[in-house]
């Protein structure tokens, strides 16, 4: 796995990248920077609570109760934001009730087996979200996001992005309301395979950070999914 | 035979099929790709492991070409 950068074919970047044309597009330096800077906005939102709550002891320990509470803040707003970046591996609300038809589903399971290997297919039937090796990190895609593993697994970027069923057929609502689990994972895995830097940059960041933040959160099924990502990351 | 399919509420569906010695089919084949990528559709061809290539036209020696939706940020 290399961070090189890499000149791509200008036919063979993501077309949606041109509807985010203001965004930077997405390169190592652009993750490493984000890394930083929501490293930087833990911090900032952990210190002056655990400050706090330790002046309060300190200068009035009847404020325990309250210092406490300053305590409680500087855990739970990480936890938060963590949590915001795990949910983007949770499959999406259906627009339709009752269950997914079984039929099109098998049928969509069966294109997304036949896009990956036995390796991918064996966990996204365990865990829901399908693994793919990228230039900068190790790939989760799951229905409704994609969570990047960073090279050692230490770090972990989550991405909201989605199939725009909207844009067929020429007008909102007349699309495929509801897409099978199994296409909604292609449609991403093409778009991802086509232009990684254009996938990333088209979709939304969620969160971008600890790789045990992350987990901890995660749906107990997605977990082995991160630690199969993570491994992978440190081959 | 190669195919042109599309991936929709019903798993996929195929739109059209050709083989490359077959003009009639691989015209048909064509326009029927120009008709979804018309529709807002994005054609995709898989070239080895972790890789896919975008179409604007049909590849008459793809196997499966396979049409996509557009993505979004969620």
């Amino acid at each position: 796995m290399s961070a090189a950068p890499t000149r791509v074919a200008p036919d063979q970047l993501l077309p949606e990248a041109d509807a985010v044309a203001w965004r930077r597009r997405v390169d190592e330096g652009e993750l490493r920077q984000a890394e930083w800077l929501w490293g930087l906005t833990m911090v900032a939102h952990i210190v002056p609570f655990l400050v706090v709550a330790v002046v309060l002891v300190v200068f009035e320990p009847l404020a325990l109760p309250v210092s406490l509470v300053a305590l409680a803040h500087a855990w739970i707003i990480p936890e938060l934001y963590a949590q915001r970046g795990a949910n983007v591996a949770r499959p999406p609300r259906r627009r339709t009730h009752g269950p997914p038809e079984p039929g099109p589903e098998r049928v969509a399971l069966g294109l997304l087996g036949d896009l990956v290997g036995h390796e991918a297919r064996d966990l996204h039937a365990r865990t829901g979200l399908v693994v793919e090796e990228g230039r900068l990190g190790v790939w989760l895609v799951g229905q409704a996001g994609a969570l990047l593993v960073r090279p050692r697994g230490r770090r972990v970027h989550c991405w909201c992005v989605r199939v725009d069923t909207r844009s067929a057929d020429g007008g909102p609502g007349t699309g495929d309301p509801d897409l099978p689990a199994g296409d909604r994972i292609a449609h991403l895995l093409l778009a991802l395979r086509l232009d990684e830097q254009g996938f990333a940059t088209v979709a939304n960041r969620a969160f971008a950070g600890a790789r045990w933040r992350v987990r901890r959160r995660l749906d107990p099924r997605a977990r082995p999914a991160l630690d199969h990502a993570r491994r992978l990351g440190r081959r | 035979m190669s195919r042109l399919i599309r991936m929709d509420h019903t798993g996929h569906s195929t739109v059209a099929e050709w083989t490359a010695d077959d003009p009639q089919a691989v015209e048909a084949a064509a326009e029927a790709l120009r008709r979804e990528l018309d529709r807002g559709y994005l054609a995709m061809v898989s070239t080895g492991p972790g890789h896919a290539e975008q179409v604007r036209e049909l590849p008459l020696d793809a196997p499966t070409v396979i049409l996509r939706l557009p993505i979004s940020g969620g």
